[in-house]
């Protein structure tokens, strides 16, 4: 076990591309953190330089506090998952569980005492003489784990080794993959897409775009307190609603209605000395959980705009239910929010006024294509900077 | 083994699948279809066997009836075979083609595996110029390069010798090992080799224990192409041997005489060519299944 820093590592590939740009993350040991962001982001790559399997172009990386830049993967003593799972399929479960044990060259009871502990672990025993051409899927991906927990490495790599199952059995593993880390408390990076397992699994998360951190967090932090658009727009889902506004006379000017800043914003927009041009525009975020049904009565007597909406779609989910409107006014625009919807897939669907999701309570009678009152619980709103991004409330650049 | 076995079998079902459907819906267009395929397999088939069939039955023909024109012999002999193997001329030649050609064979595979390894694994500058060169290779005219190469091994003093030949046989069997090897490597998952280099392997050990078992179908294919072309090569063997010490069967054929001045040695070849024939046969055989079935499934998700 041990702990893993990388110091500034930068890697361009021969081609000239920058896939990860001036990255610096500390991670101690026995820690599970979490990479995620967009596809071509960097995630792969870094988690690959980590493992030894690409070269660091510049910076530096310390593993167990010594510096590894230069070490072949064989001597990392780090285990990797792959998203393929990468099994080897001319060799039986056993073999391939051993196998790293057997290049060690350690004694054939030992190497068979372990796999047999971890196939106990991971309910591989009644497998063990099979090929992985005669697993499901399932079990394939746990003979993959298997691989790498019987070698008791300094750290495991995990590249998104969850997204070739079916959903099912994804929440079963996940819970899998938590048990097992808590159990064997060995230092974890993890590579998801999924906005579920980097909230659950990890005790930290890291954001990254187009190969830069954008912040490194607990879950928590991430949702609550967003440094970017960005990451505010891609951890949680549904995602963060994104609206323009503008400052005028010390209040904010929405769609939703004229907003009397509290003590906290008034406080972060006098500290913000406006965009690059000085404007007074800025990018408004408020999450769908902020929203309810104003004629509900927990929200009676709470300040806040209240603005009447055409509900376009109703989603009822029994817990609650999501309610989809869009309001005039246009759209946020930022760099960012561009890319987030490349991402998401949504780019053919950015012109017009945004659609805006809204979780309401399971006890409001609000009908689909009926108009409806909605309140806005504006102490939870987040501002940020439409030129650089940042929400005004985040620390200066991390 | 279990993996070669089972692949074939477990994906037969599938494919098989939608033709019985199909021939369920429309049982007479499917019937002529059938049999038109028969019959042209069949008519294929005949043609390929008749000269070789032609050939078995001559081997077994007496000098006095090689030329009754009749295609299952009258009188069976087994005297030609006798005839050959009581010979060195042939017995040294079968020898020399041998050697020959398994030398060539391991060789061709070996360099092979590891100039298409690079190949389909490495990005390094003048890649596609050895692709384009090996290719170029393999399309020259052999005939050209045998006065130069008869002259110019006389020269270096091995004219005459296995060596002499195998050289000439790389030459042309080296492209050819490296096109059919580098597309089975690159059939095979990156990550595979990743999962051994992060497993503790140095680059030799996750070749030997995970590629190339893994590759083990593509280097079989190419061993049996490189060794027939080696096997059946006439053009170098006649011209750049002299004596039985290196002459191959196909150049020793050349020199079959008969019993008498004045008789054919039909027999003789025949018997000569029918059992040079068999080695061939044997390996297709043998390593059918293998060529065929692909090792890699259930490597990664199916
Ligand atoms: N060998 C390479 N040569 C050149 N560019 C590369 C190479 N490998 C990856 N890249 C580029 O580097 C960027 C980062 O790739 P990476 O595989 O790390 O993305 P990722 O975050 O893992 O994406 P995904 O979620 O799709 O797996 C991508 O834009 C990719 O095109
Ligand atoms: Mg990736």
């Amino acid at each position: 076990m041990a702990d893993i820093v990388l110091d500034h590592v930068t890697k361009r590939f021969p081609d000239g591309r920058l896939a990860v740009d001036d990255a610096s993350l500390s991670i101690t040991d026995g820690e599970f953190v979490i990479l995620v962001g967009p596809s071509g982001c960097g995630k792969s790559t870094t988690l690959n330089m980590i493992a030894g399997l690409e070269d660091i172009t510049t910076g530096e990386l310390r593993i167990g506090g010594k510096m590894v830049n230069d070490l072949a993967p064989k001597d990392r003593d780090i285990a990797m998952v792959f998203q393929s799972y990468a099994l080897y399929p001319h060799m039986t479960v056993r073999k391939n569980m051993g196998f790293a044990l057997a290049l060690a060259k350690r004694p054939k009871d030992e190497i068979n005492r372990k796999v047999e502990e971890a196939a106990q672990v991971l309910d591989l025993t009644e497998h063990l003489d099979r090929k992985p051409a005669q697993l499901s899927g399932g079990q394939r991906q746990r003979v993959a784990m298997g691989r790498a927990i019987v070698r008791s490495p300094k750290a495991f790599l995990m590249d998104e080794p969850l997204s070739n199952l079916d959903a099912k059995l994804r929440v079963q593993m996940r819970t899998e993959v938590s048990r097992l880390q808590n159990r064997l408390g060995t230092t974890t990076v993890y590579v998801t897409h999924d906005q579920t397992e980097a909230m659950t699994l990890g005790d930290r998360v890291a954001v990254l775009r187009s190969g830069r951190i954008q912040q490194v967090g607990t879950p928590t932090e991430l949702y609550s307190r967003p440094a970017t658009v960005f990451v505010a727009g891609f951890i949680g889902s549904p995602a963060m609603n994104f609206v323009p506004a503008t400052l005028e006379e010390g209040e904010l000017r929405t769609p939703f209605g004229t907003i009397t800043p509290d003590d906290r914003q008034r406080r972060l927009l006098e500290g913000w000395n406006g965009g690059a041009a000085g404007g007074r525009s800025l990018i408004v975020g408020a999450r769908p959980e902020h929203f309810e049904d104003a004629a509900l009565e927990q929200v009676k007597d709470r300040p806040g705009p209240r603005f009447t909406v055409t509900v376009d779609v109703l989603e009822r989910l029994g817990s609650d239910s999501y309610a989809y409107f869009t309001v005039a006014g246009g759209r946020a625009r930022a760099a960012d929010l561009e890319e987030l919807a490349h991402d998401a897939g949504t780019v053919d669907l950015a012109s017009g006024d945004p659609q805006i999701v809204a979780r309401l309570d399971a006890v409001s009678r609000i009908r689909e294509g009926e108009n409806a009152e909605l309140w806005l619980d504006t102490d939870q709103l987040h501002l940020f900077d439409p030129d650089t991004g940042r929400n005004l409330d985040a620390p200066a650049a991390t | 083994m279990a993996t070669i076995a089972s692949t074939p079998g477990a994906s037969t079902p599938g494919a098989s699948a939608p033709g019985t459907t199909a021939r369920g819906r429309r049982p007479s267009g499917e019937r002529t279809a059938l049999l038109g395929w028969s019959a042209a397999n069949l008519l294929i088939l005949g043609i390929s066997l008749v000269p070789l069939l032609w050939l078995v039955s001559l081997s077994f023909k007496t000098p006095a009836s090689i030329t009754d024109g009749s295609f299952i012999p009258n009188e069976w002999t087994l005297e030609n075979y006798r005839g050959i193997f009581g010979e060195s001329l042939f017995t040294r030649a079968l020898l020399n083609s041998l050697g020959i050609a398994l030398i060539s064979t391991v060789l061709a595979v070996v360099l092979g595996s590891m100039a298409a390894y690079a190949i389909a694994r490495l990005a390094f500058p003048g890649k596609r110029l050895l692709i384009g060169l090996a290719l170029l290779i393999a399309m020259f005219p052999q005939i050209s390069l045998v006065s130069p190469l008869f002259n110019l091994w006389r020269q270096i003093g091995i004219f005459d010798t296995w060596i002499g030949l195998i050289i000439p046989y790389l030459t042309f069997s080296l492209p050819l090992a490296i096109y059919t090897l580098s597309a089975f490597f690159r059939e095979i998952p990156w990550d595979l080799e990743k999962a051994a280099q992060v497993d503790g392997a140095t680059p030799l050990q996750a070749f030997l224990r995970v590629i190339a078992p893994l590759a083990a179908p593509g280097m079989v294919t190419t061993a049996i192409l490189v060794f027939i072309f080696c096997w059946n090569d006439f053009l170098f063997a006649i011209s750049l041997t002299s004596t039985e010490q290196s002459r191959t069967v196909p150049a020793a054929i050349a020199f079959f005489t008969g019993a008498s001045q004045f008789a054919q040695p039909i027999g003789s070849i025949a018997a000569a060519a029918v059992v040079i024939t068999i080695p061939i046969i044997i390996f297709v055989l043998l390593f059918q299944r293998r060529i065929v079935a692909g090792l890699t499934s259930g490597a990664v998700k199916g």
